[in-house]
């Protein structure tokens, strides 16, 4: 199951997600992006992974779907929290290198700043 | 063992030759008495072979009237009938004969009288075995244990006193009289199994009274005809002494008489019956008609002729409505303009309101069967009844019955049109339903052929030479899958291999494993490093995958010349590599990013391109993520560390048997025989 928790903080958009995402419980997450890429005034996301336990290549192909998204609208997103199996998931299939990701929240919100900058 | 055929014949034959025994005899003890000589032969003998006739005889009758098929009543009296017909000529024909030799002196002489009595005897009981036979098989229509119990006691009983002839005497009066009595409660009790009747119509009714009656007519002649001769004639074998045919003549008699009350105080109700069952058969007709082939139409047809024939209805018709095409119109006794005329007429109605606001409700609640019927303000039609077709709360179309008299429409009636209706919508569904199944089906062949399809875009042979042997195992959740692996002889030492894996699962993760194939080996002829085939192998998908979709692969050229690996990582899980004199197993490291992914030409720069050295007995073992992401009922996932663990304690072991032990191990951690995704090895050994 998962559980999604969209909450906004200093106009930092913080999508928190939890539980397993895999190819049906995806379409929640892809949802709740959606609605945040089409809201202009949104121009920082965090998502907080500190509660997701599973993430399969389907919502792995969420994120990556909006990758191009972010470019064109100027839009930052910073993961945070994510655990060793979920981070090992981001790493094998190369995420890593296209999403900015920082162990903790703190660390996200520099991240933010420092990709502005 | 004699056929049926058989046994009537060989019954027919022994009854004739039994009576022309009977008569001899008969006539020779007679013959004997008016010469005063002793005959030689006791009176018994007479009465074994008039036994022995009226036994066979009535065999002959069973067999004949159990095999006819049919269970026409009309058929069975018909029967009986043309039999007492035939056995009332012959008396007629020797009473003919009696009245015009009454003076010759020939009327005198015992012996003609005995003989033409004889043949009255045979007919009489042709009649009364061929009757009783008839009478049972009405009787034991729809039969039941405890009234086939009184029958066998009856007919059984009936049988058995043929056996008082042979101990007839004067003394025995009382026993005669207390047998022709209990035979005759017994068949008043049973003459009320009468439950043919309710299965004849009105014309069949009577006919059966006028049948039945004439049975009664000859069975009065001819009981008189034999009384008359046992009155005038010196008879030397007396039926009307005859236990079996008394009772056997008294039961018949009362059996047709109660009939013929019986059906005389059902002609009233029969219409009502006919009526009925022509509902039942109707209803049947809807929902089997489309069983037999027949498309939805004759299931629209059924019913309208079925309700104006229940209701008596003067016009009728069906609209069946078609989503955005054309409605349908079936009629019946009404032209199109009358029905357009009428539906103005209608919508004045309180019928059309009420149905109205039922729709809108999308038909949620019952229908309510007073509402749904009304006088109208019509120049033709004085009462409607109008019904709507709905199929899981949608409406498909409206039954309207017309009469040309107010108040038409009874609560019967409109229940008995909803029944129809109901059925009729039952079978137009079932029918849709068989469609859509039959679809299904032949979308369940279509995938059948895909997976036999995508099966052979697989490698049918592997490589087994001096160099390096591989072997595979490949699995798929659904029919068809997306994992994907292949490999190609670029030169004399040079072999790629690739193993990959399309995101998603199911058909469309199929086609685009057969792209990453097309793909290949376009590119695999290019002899290309692996950073440049993956990096072109991503371009080429960047037209191909929709947005969401990437594959993962891993792309080897292996050297057997130099003994080396080089090989890219673009997102496929990282292949385990055997070291065989370290005896241990280890994942290679290296970044990568999945095809599809970057759709442009900076994709290069997330790669590593490695190369290794092995040596003999060295594997490489290569899997796709199914393996590793099969969760067991805790939700664990079987992992990186389980597989590793396998391929190092058994990495010496022949490439068969390393699958073997990994594919046991894996199901004993799912513990489940339905996959969640597909599995793929790949293992190859150096030699």
């Amino acid at each position: 199951m998962i559980d999604i928790e969209i909450t906004e903080e200093d106009n930092i958009s913080i999508i928190s997600v939890g539980g397993d995402v895999d190819a049906s419980s995806s379409i929640h997450l892809d949802e709740a992006l959606r609605k945040l890429v089409e809201d202009s005034a949104v121009k920082y996301i965090l998502i907080d992974c500190t509660r997701l336990e599973y993430i399969s290549s389907a919502g792995l192909g969420v994120f990556m779907s909006y990758i191009d998204d972010f470019k064109t609208k100027n839009i930052r997103m910073v993961l945070f929290g994510l655990s060793n199996k979920v981070m090992n998931v981001f790493q094998i299939l190369g995420l890593d290198q296209l999403l900015y990701i920082v162990p903790g929240k703190k660390e996200a919100k520099e991240k933010l700043h420092e990709v502005q900058s | 063992m004699i056929s049926e055929k058989g046994l009537i014949r060989l019954s027919l034959l022994f009854a004739i030759l039994c009576w022309l025994a009977l008569m001899v005899t008969d006539l020779f003890i007679l013959f004997a008495q008016i010469n005063q000589a002793n005959a030689g032969i006791t009176k018994e003998i007479p009465y074994l072979f008039l036994s022995l006739f009226i036994l066979f005889s009535f065999f002959y009758f069973k067999l004949r009237v159990l095999k006819a098929e049919s269970v026409n009543f009309i058929d069975l009296l018909w029967h009986v009938f043309s039999t007492g017909l035939i056995v009332s000529l012959i008396q007629l024909a020797i009473g003919l004969f009696f009245y015009l030799l009454s003076n010759s002196k020939l009327l005198q002489n015992d012996l003609a009288i005995n003989f033409f009595y004889h043949i009255n005897i045979a007919a009489v009981i042709v009649f009364l075995t061929s009757t009783f036979v008839v009478w049972k098989r009405l009787i034991l229509y729809q039969k039941n244990k405890r009234l086939l119990f009184i029958w066998h006691f009856f007919e059984y009983g009936l049988l058995a006193t043929l056996l008082f002839n042979f101990f007839q005497s004067e003394f025995q009066q009382w026993v005669f009289t207390g047998l022709l009595g209990l035979f005759f409660v017994l068949g008043l009790v049973l003459s009320f199994n009468l439950k043919w009747i309710a299965y004849l119509n009105f014309k069949q009714k009577w006919r059966s009274i006028l049948l039945l009656a004439l049975v009664l007519l000859y069975l009065y002649y001819f009981l008189n005809n034999l009384f008359s001769f046992s009155q005038e004639f010196n008879l030397i074998l007396d039926l009307m002494n005859n236990v079996f045919v008394l009772s056997l003549a008294g039961f018949i008699f009362v059996y047709a008489l109660i009939s013929i009350l019986v059906i005389l105080f059902n002609l009233p109700t029969s219409s009502v019956f006919e009526q009925k069952i022509s509902e039942v058969l109707n209803f049947q007709r809807l929902s089997q008609s489309i069983q037999k082939g027949d498309n939805e139409d004759q299931v629209y047809n059924v019913l309208l002729e079925s309700s104006t024939n229940a209701v008596f209805s003067d016009s009728a018709w069906l609209e069946i409505y078609n989503g955005d095409e054309k409605t349908k119109l079936f009629k019946s006794n009404i032209s199109e303009s009358k029905i357009m005329q009428t539906k103005k007429s209608l919508q004045e109605s309180s019928v059309f309101s009420y149905l109205d606001k039922q729709k809108s409700n999308n038909f949620q609640k019952n229908l309510n069967p007073a509402r749904l019927t009304a006088n109208l303000n019509d120049p033709d039609y004085s009462s409607v009844l109008a019904i709507p077709l709905i199929i899981q709360d949608r409406q498909i179309g409206l039954l309207v019955l017309l009469k040309d008299l107010a108040d038409g429409f009874n609560k019967e009636m409109v229940d008995i049109i909803n029944s129809f209706v109901n059925q009729a919508c039952i079978s137009i569904e079932n029918f849709e339903l068989l469609s859509k199944a039959l679809e299904n089906e032949r979308y369940r062949e279509e995938l059948k052929i895909a997976m036999r399809v995508q099966k052979s875009l697989l490698p049918q042979e592997l490589i087994s030479d001096i160099h390096f042997e591989m072997f595979a195992f490949y699995e798929s959740a659904d029919e068809v899958g997306g994992d994907y692996y292949d490999y190609f002889k670029i030169d004399e030492h040079k072999t790629a291999v690739i193993i990959g894996d399309v995101s998603g699962k199911g058909t469309s993760a199929a086609f685009h494993m057969s792209q990453m194939k097309g793909i290949f080996h376009s590119l695999v002829q290019l002899s290309l490093s692996p950073e440049s085939f993956l990096t072109k192998a991503n371009n080429a998908l960047g037209y191909c995958l929709e947005k969401t979709s990437f594959i993962t692969a891993s792309y080897y050229v292996i050297d057997n010349k130099e003994k080396s690996i080089v090989f890219s990582r673009a997102g496929h899980c990282p292949a385990l590599f055997y070291r065989h004199n370290k005896k241990e197993a280890t994942y290679f490291q290296n970044r990568g990013l999945g095809l599809g992914i970057v759709r442009n030409d900076g994709y290069g720069k997330y790669l590593d391109t490695n190369e290794i050295n092995y040596e003999s007995g060295d594997i490489l073992f290569l899997y796709t993520d199914g393996i590793i992401e099969a969760k067991n009922k805790d939700g664990e996932e079987f992992g990186y560390d389980r597989l590793s663990k396998i391929v190092t304690e058994n990495g010496g072991k022949k490439p068969e048997e390393i699958k073997e032990l990994v594919i046991h191990e894996l199901y004993n951690f799912i513990d489940t025989e339905s996959l969640d995704d597909d599995y793929t090895i790949l293992i190859i050994q150096f030699s």
